[in-house]
């Protein structure tokens, strides 16, 4: 019954979407004199947002309690799970996952609807009619092709399970991240083409993009950091970036969502870079789009590409096709008509953003290229991979470069820059070529890209705090803490990556029970190997006794087999210290033969992942002070009004 | 110097346009000689693999071929496509789902000696990760053997 439900939630909240379109349609056309219309679209953006929720928590709850009659159920669940992955596996197959993606895209739709009263009734009304549009074509992919609420009959005995390495609780909490992130962003698009069909660009449709900007980028950088620690220690191969198509599918928005923050800042500040603004709005969306196609379609195969359906893979690319085609022909037809933004200098905030945009976009088709590249080479019947050695190479100075325009961006004036160069900037600079002289010793020249990536974070974490050098700490505003925290984070991630590249000592031997190895300063004890059981495994467990001189400490790394479905996965131990992590994997062995052990000692590799927090913190900084002062400013707009 | 209006926007789309064809111009400098080629063990039989040029290596171990190294951590393997054989070594953990008779890819180079050396191993049937190239070769294969 509950199936039947969520279903019928679902088909509901489609025919509301179309009927959300129709008013769009009628309202553009300047038929809404009383501003009915306009109240009725957010009215059903409302609702659909309710009903697209009831769907999901149907089908949670259809997860939950393991209901083997419902198709989904009976392949990608058991009733032998711990809970949390009953409810995670609801989003850890194709059908639950794309059930998320149209819940955030309707609960976006009905965000718009609710909370952004500062944007004009038509403007308001052609973005919940492009939300309404976009939402119809992702109905349509769930209803007809890919039914998360499809009946088994007879029903199954007992499920498949849930893929083993999806077991985590890292899991449960990075695709909805992922997905808020992504979604969200076609808010960003929607009020682009609301502003385009309506003439409407400018500051006021920009200050109405940022929140929903800032908050996606946030939810995005966030869901990458995760996903990127996951990587590092569940696939045991302690790496923690592998520019697999799946992690470019995710960095190709954040690329452009961070590009489209800074303009958009531009334009609600300045009124500069209109037209710009607006193509970034539509690119970082139409990333998330081909993200999903990317990672949905099963042209990709890896642990995220569920579908492997060619029917569902051309659904996304003809929906991929018609947005983001018609969303260029609209900026094509309108563009030439967007006033020209407000001038300014070359040297200048706003000529310094234009640089950052700019190295975000090269960075952005660089990854763009070389993802897609593999696909268009087997058109040819050409199979190639492109992997680490050309997305370093090519990405990895411009990031650099990125970097040291941090330096002084944030210092120069808008407009017209007047006061010459900031101290701070010379400081900068100063520490950056002390630590790489240092670096350059230290490593004995060897892996350089490494001690200049060190070099430039260094001087970063200077230049990153000096907008608030020599102001009242107190009185700086939210938004500009929010930027020095998120620059510092840059600095403080680069470091991680620098350190990592540099001072990794990596020990790979065949050990007896007893045996002591070294790697780096520490001494690893393979004390036994003993058998282990779990909830729904059993592994091989090794028992390392390690310790650096300080105590001793176990670490306990397994080889986990699943039984439903059969699988061996292996387990890594980690152990954090403030210095660095040391990093174990248990390989194949049998008595007597002796146990392969992998291990890895890290310095300061954890920077990696509290750097890119403290970026999503720095986001979250800026949009909490945003939205309090224009709140204020809006309440302060709203009184005098009322005498 | 403040740019006049029409200026400026020449200016920025100048210079979005030479930012995308440098990009252009990089990736296609970039991928000329750092992306991968899936080559078969005829295809590196016949020659069409150079010596220290990077390539990802897709096959069928060979039944009996696994053998331990004297390292202790390094082995050999053969891995074939029903028709010629080609050595690897790797020194490494193999992945979980690593079987003699099942499909691998092997991530390396090949060494002066004609034995390729890989740097890291997919299996197939993996959950963590399943080389694409592999599901047409293992239905070749099983064809040939049939």
């Amino acid at each position: 019954m509950i199936a039947e439900i969520g279903h019928a939630a679902l088909w509901l909240a489609a025919a509301l979407a179309l009927l959300q379109l129709g008013l769009g349609i009628t309202v553009l056309r300047g038929r809404d004199d009383d501003g009915a219309m306009a109240l009725a679209m957010r009215a059903l953006a409302v609702a659909q947002g309710a009903l697209t929720l009831f769907a999901f928590l149907s089908l949670i709850l259809l997860f939950w309690r393991t209901d083997l009659s419902v198709e989904l159920v009976a392949a990608h669940s058991a009733s032998a799970k711990p809970w949390l992955y009953k409810v995670a596996g609801t989003w850890g197959n194709h059908e639950g996952s794309m059930l998320l993606w149209v819940m955030v895209m309707s609960l976006s739709g009905a965000g718009l609807g609710l909370f952004a009263r500062r944007l004009d009734s038509a403007v308001l009304s052609a973005a919940l009619g492009t939300q309404a549009a976009i939402g119809l074509g992702f109905f349509a992919f769930l209803l007809f092709a890919s039914n998360p609420f499809a009946r088994l009959n007879p029903p199954a005995v007992e499920g498949r399970g849930l893929n083993p390495v999806l077991q985590d609780p890292g899991l449960a909490f990075h695709p909805p991240t992922l997905y808020f992130g992504y979604v969200g962003l076609s808010v960003a698009f929607s009020i682009a083409i609301a502003g385009m069909l309506t003439d409407r660009v400018g500051p006021a449709l920009a200050r109405a993009m940022r929140p929903w900007v800032l908050a996606s980028w946030v939810l995005l950088t966030a869901g990458i950091v995760a996903g990127s620690y996951w990587a590092y220690y569940e696939l045991g191969w302690g790496g923690y970036w592998f520019w697999d198509p799946v992690e470019n599918a995710s960095l190709m928005p954040w690329l452009a969502a961070t590009a489209l923050l800074h303009s958009v800042s531009v334009l609600a500040a300045r009124s500069a870079l209109k037209a710009w603004t607006m193509m970034l709005a539509l690119v970082a969306f139409s990333m998330s789009m081909v993200g999903t196609f990317l990672v949905r379609s099963g042209i990709i195969t890896s642990v995220h590409a569920f579908a492997v359906d060619p029917l569902r893979g051309s659904f996304i690319l003809a929906l991929l096709a018609l947005y983001v085609g018609g969303a260029m022909a609209l900026f094509g037809w309108k563009i030439g008509g967007v006033r020209e933004g407000e001038r300014f200098d070359l040297v200048s905030r706003e000529g310094a953003l234009v640089a950052n945009n700019l190295l975000l976009s090269v960075i952005l088709a660089l990854v763009f290229i070389g993802t897609l590249y593999p696909l268009a080479a087997e058109a040819l019947d050409e199979r190639i991979s492109v992997g680490p050695p050309y997305f370093n190479t090519v990405v990895g100075p411009l990031a650099l470069l990125l970097g040291l325009l941090l330096y002084v961006g944030p210092l120069l004036g808008w407009r017209r820059h007047r006061r010459g160069v900031p101290r701070s900037v010379a400081l900068s600079g100063v520490i950056a070529a002390a630590s790489l002289v240092t670096m350059l010793i230290v490593t004995r020249g060897e892996h350089l890209f490494a001690c200049f990536g060190m070099a430039v974070a260094a001087g970063l974490a200077v230049a990153s705090l000096s907008p608030l050098f020599g102001r009242r700490l107190g009185r700086v505003p939210m938004a500009t803490w929010g930027m020095a925290v998120a620059h510092f984070g840059v600095a403080v991630s680069l470091a991680g990556m620098a350190s990592e590249a540099a001072f990794t000592k990596e020990t790979l031997v065949r050990a007896q029970p007893g045996e002591i190895v070294a790697v780096g300063s520490w001494q690893v004890e393979l004390h036994d190997v003993m058998p282990v059981a779990g909830p729904n495994w059993s592994a091989i467990e090794a028992e390392l006794r390690v310790s650096r001189g300080d105590g001793v400490e176990v670490l306990r790394p397994q080889s986990r087999a699943f039984a439903s479905p059969p699988t061996v996965t292996s387990e890594a131990a980690l152990s954090t210290h403030a210095d660095g992590q040391l990093y174990a994997v248990l390989g194949d062995g049998r008595e007597g033969e002796g146990w392969q052990l992998r291990l890895w000692w890290k310095p300061f590799v954890t920077l990696i992942w509290w750097g890119g927090l403290l970026i999503a913190l720095g986001g979250l900084l800026a949009l909490v002070g945003r939205t309090w002062r224009e709140g204020r400013r809006a309440r302060a707009i709203r009184e005098p009004a009322r005498w | 110097m403040m740019m006049r209006p029409k200026n400026q926007r020449l200016v920025l789309v100048s210079a979005a346009l030479v930012a995308l064809g440098l990009a252009a111009l990089l990736a296609l400098w970039g991928l000329q000689d750092r992306a991968a080629y899936f080559v078969t063990p005829s295809e590196i039989v016949a020659g069409k693999l150079e010596p220290g040029q990077s390539a990802r290596l897709g096959g069928m171990v060979e039944e009996g071929s696994l053998q331990q190294l004297d390292d202790g951590v390094s082995v050999r393997f053969s891995v074939h496509d029903g028709d010629k054989a080609v050595a690897v070594t790797h020194a490494g953990i193999l992945p979980d789902l690593f079987r003699e008779g099942s499909g691998v890819v092997a991530e390396g180079r090949l060494g002066p000696d004609g034995v390729f050396i890989a740097d890291r191993i997919l299996a197939k049937h993996d959950e963590r990760y399943m080389p694409p190239e592999l599901d047409h070769l293992e239905t070749a294969a099983e064809t040939v053997e049939r």
